[in-house]
């Protein structure tokens, strides 16, 4: 059974797709720019493969004229198709008497009926202007005439991008791109799909993916030090953190990998800066003996996944929610930690700030998991709201503190502390020797067995946590909808895109949605949610259902929860949501 | 000044007759001769007997990961280049686990001073085979001989790129220290490379026999440090049994040329910055 997913009259997708190397995602970015400086909201996905040429790619763009998009949709209006592929891939998406724009180097082969099919020689077109790199710009002009987009908001678009490329390319552009207008305005004039009219134009939003919201953030927030080792999806934090972070004196580092990079994280945080590391699953395994560094040691850490499909290589191009279970439970022994799942792109911003502030508070590793949906996909949204940075950098011992104590006196791990929290000297600090250490220690930093010490330091280490228990409550989770619901969805971080369209579809009936933001330490309050509902679905993108798992460790329900699993690489879709719930 | 009391901290635990006593002992006895202050220097060691080094060693220490004191020495130079950075660690720390980040510590020329232990052997694990015990050498985990090469890591780190390569021997105090405060004045990646006899699993290569086998090339007339290709020869000739200063060069250390690099340490740039400029970040997205 095909549920029904009704989408708003303020709203339109478009797709383009081909063989990578071909230009999909510059004939995708130019469409993303033109509309977000129309003022729409947009949300833009990429779909690819990990080789560099060739295979399938697509670029898939969500606009709307009202309000914030954030996620891609189940739905395609119209998909411009550079080869065969990208139509056997991707026409079952299109919604009846969708259109296809395709090549005219090809015979177009669909299985659908209805569909409204247009053959445009882009790249002959391409070549006669000397060029065949430029049918992306012939693509754009052809779908420009479909949506009924003015062309001028293109031109615009193409004098600010090849500006200091020199004039002869801006007309080359432009030339094109009406090329590929005109072509479909005399060959198929009916063949049109008016985009809704956007209604603020000019409003200059931002378009941002959560790689670079995470970057901005941790720059914002004070994070002077970033090591990292290159890895899909995560490498485009460690670009944007590199062109950002040098003129305040900040510095990037490409490690040897990803243990070294998270111990120079580790390092640096010691030595008084805040700092972190990026990666994905692979070098997040990497790093599991440095987890429990920090967290023995007492040294602030951030880490920042963006988790991809596993395991191991596992799909490196596509998203999962898998590494949950490692950034929890991960390294050897036990070790404090807190764990984050930002719900969307901008939350990546506002998250990754909370890190840096909780990590130096608690002394303790913050694993900040975003996922490759959210991570690698861009947004448009009004702004961030920079009231929310906050440098605070707290229990760290002052030089006044240190000159009161007699000689030698520093205990950095004192146990004389109710919140299990020391402060923490710098090293530089007059009379504020130490030695961190990862061997259990007594409170001075040197190594010890016995008992009595070692059950105390244990205990403090893990008392840390329970201070934030108090404030969890206000950012750990969000809870929307009745507050005894008949039906609870729950999910976590990015999920929450699909979850709320799928309860907009509900209309009538009594639905809550829960969707944690924070893992580790774990809302309890939550509890209550579970409690009232009927029936509680629990949407985990991975197979083994970590966040079924967690909640039923943490607050038990296990004959009450219905996991949604998948696993093949690709966010739910609402519809995959609405046919679990609706049985 | 801060004198030898201030560089130590509570009584090491090593057996009687460990060389790394007096590489200990050789660090202190630098540090206060440079007039060094405990806060301003730091020393990360791996795991090991040696790794213990930081314990006892009175300034800022981390003992942090088997293998992993290079990269947290780096993450702490990087911090605050003001800091003088000690890692310390053995051979099976170094060369072994460890020996991915040698090297790359070697090309960065980040401005630490390596000191390793170099036993031959795993001592806190009583005795293993290391990857610099000589071929044919007898252990718990090599009962026939090892059968492999050793690593050669004097050879590695001037060929990795290392701007400073010494050896010395924990039977040669004098020697030791010298070696330590040129490692500490030289600006860059500084190897130590410190023949330190295990007493208690290392019955081959003890104080007597480095004493009969060492070259000391300080001592040698003509020796020039900043000449690769000799020093390389030269290394060789002796199988790595040699001590003194090996090669030297002159070339900028990781904190002068990495993008962003700053006078002062990277500890003391302000966070916060103005509000018009963090507007002007948030505006590069803005379309
Ligand atoms: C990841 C990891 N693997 C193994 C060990 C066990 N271990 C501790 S010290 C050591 C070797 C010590 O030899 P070396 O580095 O030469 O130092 P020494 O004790 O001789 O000074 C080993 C294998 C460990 N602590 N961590
Ligand atoms: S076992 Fe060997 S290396 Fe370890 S303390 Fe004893 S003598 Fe030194």
């Amino acid at each position: 059974m095909k549920y029904e997913v009704t989408y708003m009259t303020n709203e339109f997708t478009w797709k383009v797709g081909g063989a990578q190397g071909e230009g999909i995602d510059s004939t995708g970015e130019i469409l993303a720019t033109v509309l977000t400086r129309m003022g729409y909201y947009i949300f833009a996905y990429r779909h690819f493969m990990s080789l560099v040429k060739g295979g399938h790619t697509n670029y898939k763009i969500r606009a709307s004229t009202t309000d914030p998009v954030y996620y891609h949709g189940d739905d395609l209006d119209m998909l411009v198709a550079f080869d065969q592929t990208t139509i056997s891939e991707n026409e079952d998406e299109l919604i009846e008497g969708g259109i296809i724009l395709h090549d005219a180097k090809f015979q177009a082969q669909t299985n659908r009926q209805g569909l409204q099919v247009c053959s445009v020689p882009l790249l002959d077109m391409a070549k006669e202007l000397g060029n065949p790199i430029i049918k992306n710009m012939v693509a754009a002009g052809a779908s420009a005439y479909v949506l009924d987009i003015d062309p001028s908001n293109f031109y615009e678009q193409i004098e600010q991008q090849f500006a200091k490329k020199g004039q002869e390319l801006i007309d080359l552009n432009k030339t094109a791109f009406n090329k590929g207008y005109d072509y479909i305005k005399e060959n198929y004039p009916d063949v049109r799909k008016p985009a809704p009219q956007a209604t603020r134009p000019g409003s200059g939003y931002l378009l941002m993916n959560g790689n670079e919201a995470i970057g901005l953030g941790a720059v914002l927030n004070g994070c002077r030090i970033l090591a990292a080792y290159p890895i899909t999806p995560a490498t485009e934090i460690l670009y944007w953190v590199l062109a950002n972070l040098p003129k305040y004196g900040g510095k990037v580092l490409q490690a040897e990998d990803e243990i070294a990079a998270c111990i120079m994280a580790i390092g640096a945080n010691y030595a008084g800066v805040r700092s972190m590391t990026s990666t994905s699953g692979p070098g997040l395994s990497l790093m599991m003996e440095a987890l429990g560094m920090s967290g023995i040691s007492e040294t602030p850490l951030v880490i920042v996944d963006v988790m991809r499909g596993g395991p191991s290589t596992g799909l490196p191009t596509k998203t999962e929610q898998s590494d949950v279970n490692e950034a929890l439970y991960g390294s050897h022994g036990e070790t404090p930690r807190i764990v984050i799942t930002p719900t969307s792109i901008p939350d990546c911003f506002y998250q990754i700030g909370r890190a840096f502030n909780l990590a130096e508070e608690f002394q303790v590793p913050v694993i900040v998991c975003t996922d490759l949906l959210i991570g690698m996909n861009k947004m448009s949204f009004q702004d961030l709201d920079l009231s929310t940075v906050d440098i605070t950098r707290k229990n760290l011992v002052s030089q006044e503190q240190l000159d009161a104590l007699e000689k030698g006196a520093f205990k950095r791990y004192s146990l004389d502390t109710e919140s299990g929290i020391s402060v923490r000297s710098i090293p530089g600090q007059k009379n504020g020797r130490y030695c961190a250490l990862t061997n259990e220690h007594e409170e001075t930093g040197l190594e010890i067995e016995d008992v009595p010490m070692r059950n105390a330091q244990m205990e403090k280490r893990f008392r840390k946590l329970n201070a934030m228990e108090q404030h969890i409550n206000d950012w750990g989770y969000e809870y929307k909808g009745s507050e005894t619901p008949d039906v609870l969805i729950v999910g976590m971080g990015s999920t929450q895109a699909q979850i709320c369209e799928a309860i907009k579809q509900m209309d009538g009936q009594s639905v809550g949605h829960l969707q944690y933001r924070c893992l580790m330490p774990f809302p309890k309050d939550t509890q209550k949610y579970f409690q009232a509902a009927k029936k509680i679905y629990v949407v985990d993108n991975n197979f083994t259902g970590q966040l079924t798992g967690l909640i039923s460790r943490e607050l038990g329900f296990h004959d009450k929860l219905t996991p949604l699993l998948k696993y093949d690489g690709n966010p739910f879709t609402i519809r995959e949501i609405l046919a679990a719930v609706k049985g | 000044m801060a004198t030898m009391a201030d560089f130590r901290y509570d009584k090491a635990t090593w057996c009687p007759g460990c060389g790394d006593f007096s590489v200990l002992a050789a660090l202190q006895q630098v540090c206060v001769k440079i007039g060094l202050e405990p806060e301003d220097v730091c020393c990360v060691s791996g795991i090991g007997c040696s790794g213990k080094i930081s314990q006892h060693f009175g300034s800022y220490g981390f003992h942090s990961l088997h293998g992993r004191s290079l990269p947290t020495a780096q993450g702490i130079k990087m911090a605050n280049q003001d800091l003088t950075v000690i890692a310390a660690g053995g051979d099976g720390d170094g060369y072994g686990i460890g020996v991915g980040h040698f090297i790359h510590a070697c090309r960065r020329n980040v401005d630490i001073t390596y000191i390793v232990m170099d036993n031959h052997i795993y001592g806190l694990t009583t005795g293993q085979s290391s990857p610099t015990s000589k071929k044919g050498f007898k252990t718990k985990t090599s009962p026939k001989g090892v059968a492999e090469e050793p690593i050669k890591p004097l050879e590695l780190a001037i060929v990795s790129g290392a701007s400073f390569v010494a050896q010395a021997f924990s039977g040669d105090l004098k020697q030791l220290q010298r070696l330590i405060e040129e490692g500490i004045r030289h600006k860059g990646f500084s190897l130590i490379n410190v023949f330190s006899p295990c007493v208690t699993f290392n019955r081959v290569n003890t104080y007597e026999w480095f004493k009969e086998n060492i070259v000391n090339f300080d001592e040698q007339e003509g020796y020039d440090p900043t000449n690769k290709a000799q020093a390389l020869a030269k290394i060789a000739e002796t199988e790595s049994v040699c001590t003194g200063i090996l090669y030297r060069e002159d070339r900028p250390a990781f904190h002068e040329v990495v993008l962003g690099a700053t006078e002062q340490g990277t500890v003391k740039v302000p966070l916060e910055i103005p509000n018009d400029e963090m507007q002007s970040l948030i505006d590069q997205f803005r379309r």
